[in-house]
């Protein structure tokens, strides 16, 4: 059942909140020590909630159109008073003392938060391998990793264990996850969903999104999250944009570009199997009345080296405020800064270090111009050319990752062959616009395919309707 | 570009970034790391005399809001997350001293 006829169900008094948790706390029951999705399962909590949502349903109370569905969190939003970790043992034990915007909205809208979900640490990688927690399981294939780094609200929802969730998304996190997951994942315009209470990774890229099993699903939650917030100083002063109410408008008459640069056409990696799928879904979107032709965005195929050097480089000043002195735990040391290295070189992992490493590296004296000066100007090349694209074409297509859902244990030996999974989602991020992922059939492994939908800043309507008719021309099976 | 980076590199942005490394741990980051800042040399080749930088997606600047008390979080919510506290302050070891 979808959320959005689970919401049905439960307002109409059809299906109780708290019969639907329980559904839910079953299947988490059955199959979580194999997936290991969450870092925390909120189990009493939840039932709290589920209980309230029915007692005021009972009492004719009018309720937000989440009411008494579960919905499950990446761990780097800040839920007041419940762990909140990151997958790092830096913040393990740690309770923050306010809720995240995010929280605050699904709560306003009766969402049940049914927990807290495993990711790569800090938000830092592709696999969810990289969890001081451990790894998080593919659903459909545990012997393969459900992507990352929101990989644990991918498995989540992939495995039945709530219908919805949230993750963030920086280079990717989202979109990559739900294609290996055969979800649909969303990276908004950068300001539409609130990053107040999430933990910053690298600010001027970090957004939140939803991961749904279908295209309404994934347009209702990012309807309730979205919206001005003046607790956040990068909130585009605009309303939640309507996305249910144009998801039947269809494609007719749209411009839609096969990004080149992202498509095979001299990127590193991608697999024909992938592309084949990426063909498939021109033809869908083609038959369904959209124009489809090559675009080119020269400036993307630098993204990836760009991307490398700005969001480390803002992780390494965000993360310096993990020293042991205001939260998390400490490790001893005689004065206050062996104090600090002691703590952290003690709860950050492997990851966490290297790039905190590389973007000190490129901030630094004799290296600013060379790395992080020229990175800088690359992003405003790739602006420049997305803006060019967008006066021909209304849409970019092109894959999400470039291959489907690999073995644990693949890329973990070699930092460059994780953040290749990144190539073709960075782009995004460094513009700041909308992106998602649509399942689009599967590879040769029996594996989903997502095809990656593009759109300039605040283009989420017209994004989502070519996601609706990807998920209706049965393509998608 | 540049050299590539060195041993001595990584000693020293492991200070900056207040990290402690074994030695087997400085050999594999700086081979990993230079590894990983081989592959931005891409951007050596680009032209970008006059091209201006962007630090921020949106064209914001100075955001403000009206000069109105909002409700702050708890003072003790905050101090009990502490690892150590003492008279409603944080506490931590002395500043000076030692071998740092």
């Amino acid at each position: 059942m979808s959320a959005l006829e689970l919401a049905a169900a439960i307002r109409s008094g059809e299906r109780s909140a708290v019969d639907v948790l329980e559904e839910h706390l079953a299947v988490i029951d059955a199959r979580e020590d194999e997936i290991h999705a969450f870092n925390l399962v909120m189990v009493e909590q939840a039932r709290r909630e589920a209980v309230d949502i029915d007692a005021h349903l009972a009492a004719g109370e009018e309720l937000g159109p989440l009411a008494g569905v579960p919905v499950a969190l990446k761990d780097n939003m800040c839920t007041r008073g419940v762990p909140t970790t990151c997958s790092s043992k830096i913040l393990e034990g740690w309770k923050p003392p306010y809720d995240a915007t995010v929280v605050q909205r699904l709560t306003a809208a009766g969402a049940v938060i049914i927990g807290k979900t495993n990711m790569d640490e800090f938000a830092m990688g592709g696999s969810t391998e990289n969890s001081a927690f451990g790894p998080t399981r593919n659903p459909l294939d545990t012997s393969r990793v459900p992507g990352g780094s929101s990989g644990g609200s991918a498995a989540a929802v992939a495995a039945g264990f709530a219908p919805l969730s949230l993750g963030s998304d920086t280079g990717g996190s989202i979109r990559q996850p739900a294609a290996l997951c055969g979800l649909v994942g969303v990276k908004p315009t950068y300001g539409r969903v609130s990053r107040y209470g999430l933990v910053a990774f690298a600010s001027s890229l970090d957004q939140i999104g939803p991961f749904a099993a279908t295209v309404a699903d994934a347009a209702l939650l990012l309807e309730v999250i979205s919206g001005h917030d003046p607790l956040d100083s990068t909130s585009i002063a605009e309303p939640a944009p309507g996305l249910l109410s144009v998801l039947d408008q269809g494609v007719e008459g749209l411009r839609i570009g096969i990004l080149d640069e992202l498509s095979g056409h001299g990127v590193e990696g991608i697999s024909p199997d992938v592309l084949a799928r990426l063909d498939a879904a021109v033809e869908a979107l083609t038959a369904a009345g959209a124009t489809v032709e090559r675009a080119s965005v020269p400036a993307t195929v630098y993204g990836l080296s760009a991307y490398y050097v700005i969001a480390p480089a803002e992780a390494s000043s965000n993360l310096s405020r993990y020293d042991g002195v205001r939260f998390g735990p400490r490790t001893d040391g005689a004065t206050t800064n062996e104090m600090m290295v002691a703590t952290r070189t003690e709860g950050f992992g492997d990851e966490v270090k290297r790039r905190i490493m590389l973007g000190t590296y490129a901030l630094s004296a004799g290296y600013y111009d060379a790395y992080y000066g020229k990175s800088q100007k690359v992003r405003t090349l790739i602006l420049k050319d997305f803006a060019k694209a967008y006066e021909k074409f209304d849409l970019l297509i092109s894959p999400t990752a470039p291959t489907t859902a690999f073995p644990l244990g693949a890329k973990t030996e070699d930092p460059m062959q994780m953040y290749l999974q990144d190539v073709c989602t960075i782009p995004s991020n460094l513009a700041g616009h909308p992106a998602m992922s649509v399942p689009f059939g599967v590879g040769d492994d029996g594996l989903p395919v997502g095809v990656q939908i593009l759109a300039p800043a605040m283009g989420e309507a017209t994004m989502f309707r070519a996601a609706a008719v990807l998920e209706k021309s049965g393509g998608a099976q | 570009m540049t050299d590539p980076i060195s041993r001595d590199d990584v000693t020293h942005v492991a200070r900056l970034a207040c990290l402690s490394l074994t030695d087997q741990e400085l050999e594999a980051f700086t081979g990993q790391l230079a590894n990983i800042l081989s592959h931005a040399s891409d951007l050596e080749a680009l032209d970008l005399t006059g091209v201006e930088p962007t630090s921020h997606p949106l064209p914001l600047v100075n955001v403000l809001r009206p000069d109105v008390p909002g409700e702050p979080v708890d003072r003790d919510e905050v101090l009990a997350a502490a690892p150590s506290v003492e008279d409603h302050q944080f506490r931590v070891p002395p500043a000076l001293g030692g071998n740092t």
